[in-house]
């Protein structure tokens, strides 16, 4: 397995006047998505955050075509995203593990690539090197209920890579985790990009874990969910626990903030239920006592 | 959200998935002692209120060795017949002048009855999941056949049971059906929900594959049901006993369970312990299938965190 940076101009990922509502008819139709335009480039790793209700577990779903859009185009590797799920393009890696409990942990890896009707050697062969990937291969005959949670994530994550798929769609993958447990399955992701060169859209509502990993930060804004602002994080890679106290990162996190905040102002004024940030080791995270939408 | 509690469950939440052997011993070791407390109360009621006792074995004529207080008319020989009597009755010959003892006959008539029900459970089983298959993929077919499989359990098997034998004749073809046709119905009413039981999250995970229908039936549907389909199949398998049994009658079968146990109720009045005997073997039958079936289930769900109890 190569490293596969293609940065190329095309992008990967093309979204053009996306516009999602949900009911309509005899309900009240909510807009969960408005005017949503988005490009990523192959090897990008795009954060996607917002508070909840803004819609950016949906704008995932969008993508991945688990959801389709209202209005608007999705393209993703040059075609509608329901061809580009069919061409199995994507992987997906779900907040909760969503392992099979009847599976042992090798043969949960190997899941996708049976459908895919791959090979019995190639299946095994992959599945153990995606699981050494994530340092679970001393873990091949467990089952689920075995692991802790983050080994449980972490499973889910070498089943997500084990068919190299071009786009890995990840939603709030460590929202469970306890926070020191992040941070370490934080690095581990980025060391596991570094390797692969997967695109990555990554959904989350931690401002440093967004920070820490992406190439961009799409920050978006609730009712209706729109983008608000799109911010290149430059920071060096290869990043390590190091980067956490630069000072380019702190800059950084408060940009992202404020640009949260400029629109939390609006948000408060009609939603006095909404509490005020959790402090998180100084960082906030953004909607972290907000009780989750519908749509978020 | 409770994915986050979900999520986050360690390898020390949970229990592990089969009982220790230590469970086991504690529910035979219960088993044996409920069996105890029911001899116990049997044979007390006789020592308060049945005729007087005479040793074990002897005839009418044999002098008394206890004389009860009161004469209670449900508890005498021929209504409660001594547990030591009926014990007796397994060793001796099944009718006058037969080389096999009651043992043996009844050993011989249940493996035959256990064949029929076998049989009849194994297709029900299978009727029972393509029913469930075809209805949890289907809200059509649900709507409109799902009434009709519960209404066929609300006509009495007593009343079918001629019917089948007349239409199929009187042989073990309508046993089968007879059997069959008590067993299919657990089965498809656990299956439709079974087979609708994964997490609707897998069911994202398998979409974001673009599996089909028949991949996410073996992988994730099936996989998913089967704690249904072994508590279903639990049933069934008592339930198939039951209906082999019953339909023994008027399916003119001589060699099994049903009939023995027609045999010895026309003679109860001359050894009522036969008839007690016969029944202790069906029981036996019905406990050893469920077992088997029980044993099945364990391996089966092994690894999960949840296997299913009893």
């Amino acid at each position: 397995m190569g490293v596969r940076m293609t940065l190329t101009d095309e992008p990967v990922v093309q979204l053009q006047g996306v516009d999602k509502v949900f009911g309509g008819g005899d309900q009240p139709a909510t807009t969960a998505l408005e005017g949503i335009d988005l490009a990523i480039r192959a090897g990008e790793f795009v954060s996607l955050i917002g508070p909840s209700g803004c819609g950016k577990s949906t704008l995932l779903r969008i993508i991945g075509d688990l959801t389709a859009p209202t209005r608007g185009t999705v393209v993703v590797n040059g075609k509608p995203a329901d061809r580009a799920r069919r061409d199995r393009d994507y992987g997906m890696v779900f907040q909760a593990p969503v392992l099979f409990e009847w599976r042992t942990v090798e043969d949960n890896v190997k899941l996708p690539l049976e459908i895919q009707g791959a090979g019995s050697a190639k299946r095994t062969a992959r599945a153990r090197e995606m699981l050494e990937l994530v340092e679970l291969g001393d873990f091949l005959g467990h089952y689920p209920y075995q692991l802790s949670g983050g080994m449980q994530q972490r499973v889910a994550i070498a089943r997500a890579l084990a068919f190299e798929p071009a786009i890995l769609l990840m939603d709030e993958p460590f929202g469970a985790l306890d926070e020191m447990t992040r941070e370490r399955m934080n690095s581990e992701v980025l060391r596991i990009w570094e390797r692969t060169g997967t695109t990555v859209v990554f959904v989350t509502h931690s401002i440093p874990e967004a920070v820490f990993l992406s190439s961009r930060v799409v920050v978006m804004s609730a009712r209706p969910g729109r983008i608000t602002k799109v911010i290149d994080v430059d920071l060096p890679r290869p990043r390590n626990e190091d980067t956490r106290e630069t000072r380019r990162y702190f800059e950084l996190v408060t940009e992202v903030r404020e640009a949260l905040r400029r629109r939390r102002g609006a948000d408060d004024a009609d939603d006095p239920g909404a509490a005020p940030d959790a402090a998180n080791g100084g960082l906030g995270s953004v909607d972290r006592t907000m009780a989750e939408g519908a749509v978020g | 959200m409770t994915s986050a509690a979900a999520s986050t469950r360690g390898a020390f939440g949970r229990r592990p998935a089969v009982a220790p052997a230590g469970s086991n011993r504690r529910s035979i070791f219960t088993f044996a002692l409920v069996a105890i407390a029911i001899l116990v109360v049997w044979e007390a009621l006789k020592f308060i209120g049945g005729v007087p006792w005479r040793a074990p074995g002897a005839g009418p004529g044999s002098p008394a060795i206890w004389n009860p207080p009161l004469r209670l008319p449900f508890a005498n020989d021929l209504n409660l017949p001594h547990v030591w009597n009926i014990v007796l009755a397994f060793g001796q010959p099944w009718q006058r002048g037969a080389d096999r003892n009651v043992a043996q006959f009844l050993f011989d008539a249940a493996l035959y009855t256990w064949r029929e029900a076998l049989i009849g459970f194994a297709l029900g089983a299978l009727l029972g999941l393509v029913l469930a298959t075809a209805f949890v993929h289907s809200r059509l077919l649900e709507r409109a056949f799902v009434p009709y499989v519960i209404a066929s359990q609300t006509v009495p098997i007593i009343a079918l049971a001629p019917m089948i034998v007349f239409a199929f004749g009187a042989n073990v073809t309508s046993v089968v059906i007879i059997t069959t046709y008590l067993t299919f119905f657990p089965v498809t009413i656990a299956m439709i929900r079974g087979l609708r039981s994964f997490d609707p999250r897998a069911m994202e995970l398998m979409r974001s594959y673009a599996a089909s229908r028949v991949a996410i039936f073996w992988k994730l549907r099936l996989p998913a049901s089967l704690p249904y389909l072994f508590t279903a199949l639990k049933i069934s398998a008592t339930a198939s006993i039951v209906g082999a049994i019953i339909g023994e009658g008027p399916g003119g079968i001589s060699d099994g369970l049903g009939r023995v146990i027609i045999t010895f109720n026309q003679y109860y009045i001359t050894g009522p312990e036969k008839l007690w005997a016969s029944i202790v073997a069906a029981a036996i039958l019905g406990i050893t299938f469920f077992l088997c079936v029980r044993a099945v289930e364990v391996l089966a769900l092994r690894g999960r965190p949840r296997a299913a109890e009893g």
